[in-house]
């Protein structure tokens, strides 16, 4: 992967360097994954689509995908830089310091990098609320599971993962005391065969629901496979595996940031940024829920989208406590931004350990 | 049988599917190095294989058609990497990596109508009386017949290089090609069918990601076993029984982990994720302190009558 990604880097940099097109702006995507993932990735080339077709000849949009997190990252935005664009979004956790490292280098150009908490004057960061979605997973989870037990693929111990894993946590306690969560840390974004024994493993070990943090479909073939398995589409709809195993879905929706944000650049009034939308504003949706969920669950996951979209229910609403039974939040307090951005800590219930 | 929470039953036939792909692949190489080629378009030759077994498997609904088309599409894309370095002396690493990228790009564009699709599921073979045993049976003995086709190609590869005629010209030619050429053996032809060889069981062993490890086409879904597997070959020293022992450790660790971390066992889940690769270099690297074991004399050295 890393020698395809260097050498496309080389042809893509003598490629477009002679296809300079009169643009009035040029934007660049670095990609952790294939487009063609069905997930992560697959959404974010969806926005850059969408905002070829809005501004169609003004902007001209290049991307490259399966872009190593590391050095390799800082080569791709480099080579991006110097062919002239002038935004670039750098769409995963893991390319949070080659973006602020890249950017330091070149002023004039802007970056956004997506789920990271690192900005400076020509740096943005942008991320949906994704737990607001798994909150929702999570009630489903707790009213569907005969086996009491949720497996969880999970990528990397970031605040983003765990922040999800609680979400879901929380929620299915809440219908379900007796839930367990099996979590299972895979250490890849994106590498279906992987996923997949992760799926077969949490399933072969008794769990009957499957939520996944990574970026393919794999685990949704791995349920569908051993049946009577409910799966959630992750960052994509992931449709093609409705009604069963894909119950509902998070979908993630960058094309509106993603065309707003090119026009400020445009109207020249692109500034640094912190950006965290969820349900409410439409960069997180929820997909349709399928008939294999009873009436009366799907009845109550939708009041709950509703009323996190309102603003009249937080995910994270006490009284919570932290795994080691120490007080997080009394009873009606809801988290602040702050800690959920740096979240490194599982709520009371949770078996597991956090990795360090 | 349950130790650690852990249901064998269960994880032996996972250890042995997630297995496969990467012993398919790594024997076909060692074929390959044994004959004084390195091939590093392993990568490009399993993912055209599983994109095309997919393919096919989803268009006749015989997913045994898939294979043998996995098997011909990376033999094919393997004649390629033979014309390059044989008859055109190209050099043999950027020829490899070059087959590497032209696999994963193909692929991605044939296979993109492919996408979200469900292949026909592979059969499992219970072989008779065997499989009855209680345990073993659904342990050992009832698996599809890519699993067992995969030990029999391994038994196959060690009988034909150590107790044959054609092994022994074929090591002759990797381990020194300007004395196999003087003895009247023809060094290009025999790299050539090597070469084929390789790419064949490369190409099933990708059909075997696409069709039973998984099952769907995603593209890029090799994420890396190629490499895997190159790597496995030098570790296992060129050994046939070897490379099925570090595919299976590999394999099976990598399964296992997955397992414990899913009961939720008290090791830290960093040393249970590297444990595959740790164990396997070190046990593999162990067994090779014993005896002499060095790299084909030939490996990766052009070749041309003239010279």
């Amino acid at each position: 992967m890393k020698f395809k990604s260097v050498l496309t880097g080389v042809l893509l940099a003598f490629g477009l360097g002679t296809a300079a097109v009169a643009a009035d702006v040029k934007v660049g995507f670095v990609y952790v994954g294939p487009i063609g993932d069905g997930g992560w990735t697959y959404e974010h080339d969806k926005g850059r689509l969408a905002v070829e077709k809005h501004f169609g000849d003004r902007v001209e949009t290049i991307y490259q995908e399966n872009v190593p997190e590391g050095a390799d990252a800082e080569r791709v935005m480099t080579t991006m830089a110097m062919q002239g664009a002038d935004l670039i979004f750098t769409t995963s956790f893991g390319y949070m310091d080659p973006t602020i490292n890249v950017a330091k280098k070149f002023p004039n150009v802007k970056f956004e990098h997506a789920t990271g908490y690192k900005r400076s004057d020509n740096v943005s960061t942008y991320s949906a609320r994704f737990y607001e979605g798994r909150a929702i997973q999570g009630h489903i989870a707790g009213k569907m599971t005969k086996t009491n037990k949720v497996g969880y693929i999970a990528s990397f111990p970031i605040p983003e993962v765990i922040r999800g894993i609680n979400s879901a946590y929380i929620h299915a306690k809440k219908v379900n005391p007796d839930i367990e969560f099996n979590i299972i840390w895979v250490y890849t974004w994106f590498d279906p065969a992987k996923e997949a024994d992760a799926a077969k493993a949490l399933i072969d070990q008794g769990a009957d629901v499957v939520l996944q943090h990574t970026d393919s479909t794999a685990p949704q073939a791995a349920a569908k496979e051993a049946g009577n398995v409910i799966t959630f589409g992750q960052a994509s709809d992931m449709g093609e595996y409705a009604p069963m195993p894909r119950v509902s879905s998070i979908i993630d929706d960058w094309a509106p940031y993603y065309i707003a944000r090119t026009q400020a650049v445009l109207d020249g009034t692109w500034e640094s940024v912190d950006t965290w939308d969820g349900i409410g504003p439409g960069m997180v949706g929820i997909g349709e829920i399928s008939d294999a969920v009873p009436a009366d669950v799907k009845a109550e996951a939708l009041a709950m989208r509703d009323a996190i979209a309102n603003g009249t229910y937080h995910p994270f609403t006490g009284p919570i406590k932290k795994q080691d039974g120490s007080d997080w939040l009394a009873a009606g307090e809801t988290s602040d931004d702050g800690t959920l951005l740096g979240m490194n800590f599982y709520v009371e219930g949770i078996t597991a350990e956090v990795p360090k | 049988m349950v130790i650690f929470g852990i249901d064998l039953v269960l994880l032996i036939p996972a250890l042995m599917i997630s297995a496969t792909p990467v012993l398919l692949a790594a024997i076909g190489e060692a074929v390959v190095e044994k004959s004084g080629v390195l091939n590093l378009g392993v990568e490009g030759m399993m993912i055209t294989g599983a994109v095309i077994g997919f393919i096919i498997a989803v268009n006749t609904q015989v997913p045994i058609y898939g294979f043998f088309c996995a098997a011909v599409a990376g033999a094919i894309l393997s004649v390629i990497f033979a014309l390059l370095t044989q008859y055109m002396m190209s050099n043999q690493v950027a020829t490899g990596l070059g087959l590497t990228m032209v696999g994963l790009g193909l692929s991605a564009l044939i296979g993109k109508p492919y996408e979200g699709i469900k292949s026909p599921t592979l059969a499992k073979i219970e072989i008779p009386i065997l499989s009855d045993i209680p345990i073993l049976g659904p342990m050992i003995f009832s698996h599809d017949a890519i699993v067992y086709f995969s030990i029999f190609v391994i038994a196959l590869v060690a009988f034909v290089i150590n107790k044959t005629r054609i092994g022994l010209v074929l090591r002759a030619v990797g381990e020194n090609q300007e004395a196999a050429h003087a003895l009247g053996y023809k060094v290009i032809r025999i790299r050539f069918i090597a070469i084929m060889f390789g790419g064949a069981t490369a190409g099933i062993g990708g059909a075997y990601i696409s069709l039973a490890r998984v099952p769907q086409w995603t593209e890029g879904m090799t994420a890396g076993a190629g490499w895997i597997a190159l790597a496995l070959v030098v570790f296992a020293s060129w050994k046939p029984w070897r490379v099925l022992l570090g595919a299976y450790l590999f394999g099976g660790i990598t399964v296992l982990q997955l397992n414990l971390q899913a009961i939720g066992v008290a090791i830290p889940v960093e040393i249970l994720s590297m444990s595959p690769y740790l164990v396997t270099i070190v046990v593999l690297v162990g067994i090779s302190l014993f005896g002499h074991h060095t790299a084909p004399g030939s490996l990766a050295r052009p070749f041309h009558a003239s010279q």
